[in-house]
């Protein structure tokens, strides 16, 4: 994967609004941006409802990432253009829920919502109606998904990037600072976990920065790019987009997301925690 | 600059968005406010970001259709910068336990 296939610049989105065979899904959190105003034509995705079981503490599974496309219209041969709010957080989260079920063709709007409304592009309060398709999600792709023990077991291992802020890393902060901080887990980090906040790798319109600029940061960072990585954060969202530029701007192996990410780790019985700006010892 | 805090300031009326029930303003630090643009209107949709003392992002939210915005923090200097279609804003503050009000004015470059 490289810049040219996983991402489209929002010029390019403003002239393929009505092209065929490509369909725009807003991913938020807080799906009142949508219904406030979108992109033209694009259908919406709500990150809690649509994406996550209603009942058991996980995403949903294939039958129900199928029935979900179809019910928006999306076919398998459609070109998905992901984009959101929170700096294409949920969008990213979403772009790796479309690779982990195997769609093909799916890119990320650059600089997402934010960067459509700084450029005083378009919004359309119409939804549209799409008809119905017969979506055909794969198996999950759990070379991009990494679990609690995977995790535990990577301490000293393999790179462990938190994208959280420094704030949070630490232990300062249990949530981002948008939300409320009563949480029940316990703060910090998991050992060893190197410090890159998934802002590093955004300019301030919400956009990418260049792949130059990007492979500076992780390497100054200290990732070690012969090793496997694992990208967390609180609930997986900022994670994914770190996720999204490891693996597929800078193009780089082995990356998985660890969607538990620090609500599950910050709550097991027992595993390490390390406190403060620094990494910590295995 | 650093602005001083409006509620200990001038006591300007509360304009801020209804916090929820459950926070707890014996724990949190409320940072709440209002983006405007030098005549006094109100700019909705603007998106304001907090950045910790060291410059480094914390959070983002966009604006209310009424301006407003909200962060839950620390006690401490945080810095708040605004982007919107109407210009860009920036602030230094140094906010306490409980709720912080704060008046941020965008301009165009």
């Amino acid at each position: 994967m490289s810049r040219d296939t996983a991402l489209v610049s929002a010029d390019w989105a403003e002239k393929n609004l009505d092209a065929p065979g490509v369909v725009f899904v807003e991913v938020d959190e807080d799906t009142t941006a949508y219904d406030g105003g979108h992109i033209p034509g694009a259908v919406k995705i709500d990150w809690k409802q649509d994406l996550q079981d209603p009942v058991r503490r996980d995403f949903v599974n294939q039958e129900q990432f199928s029935a979900l496309l179809s019910e928006r219209g999306i076919g398998n041969d459609d070109k998905v253009v992901l984009y959101g709010g929170n700096n294409n957080w949920f969008a990213a989260y979403a772009y790796w829920y479309f690779k982990l079920y195997g769609h093909r063709d799916v890119v990320l709007l650059d600089g997402g919502r934010k960067k459509w409304e700084l450029d005083a592009r378009p919004y359309s309060k119409d939804v549209p109606s799409r008809a119905k398709t017969s979506y055909t999600a794969s198996a999950p792709d759990l070379s991009i998904r990494a679990f609690r023990d995977e995790v535990v077991q990577a301490i000293g291992v393999k790179n462990l990037v938190d994208v959280r802020s420094p704030d949070e890393f630490a232990g300062r902060l249990l949530a981002p600072a948008h939300l409320p901080q009563e949480q029940s887990q316990r703060a910090g980090h998991i050992p060893t976990a190197i410090s890159v906040p998934w802002s590093k790798a955004a300019n301030e319109d919400g956009t990418f920065k260049s792949d130059d600029e990007l492979g500076k940061i992780y390497g100054e960072a200290g990732l070690d790019g012969s090793k496997d990585t694992i990208a967390y954060c609180r609930i997986g969202e900022r994670s994914s987009h770190t996720w999204f530029v490891l693996k597929e701007l800078l193009g780089q192996q082995n990356v998985k997301n660890y969607d538990g990410s620090w609500t599950e780790y910050g709550s097991l019985i027992g595993v390490p925690i390390a406190l403060g700006d620094e990494p910590g010892k295995a | 600059m650093t602005s001083p805090n409006i509620a200990a300031g001038c006591a300007a009326p509360d304009q801020s968005a209804p916090l929820p029930a459950s926070v707890d303003l014996e724990k949190e630090t409320v940072i709440t406010g209002f983006v405007n643009t030098a005549d006094g209107e109100a700019v909705g949709g603007a998106y304001v970001r907090l950045l910790d003392s060291s410059g480094e992002f914390t959070a983002e939210v966009v604006t209310s259709p009424e301006g407003v915005f909200r962060f839950f923090a620390a006690p401490g200097s945080w810095t708040l910068r605004a982007l919107s279609r109407a210009g860009n804003g920036e602030l230094t503050v140094d906010v306490t336990r409980g709720v912080n009000e704060v008046a941020l004015s965008v301009a165009a470059a």
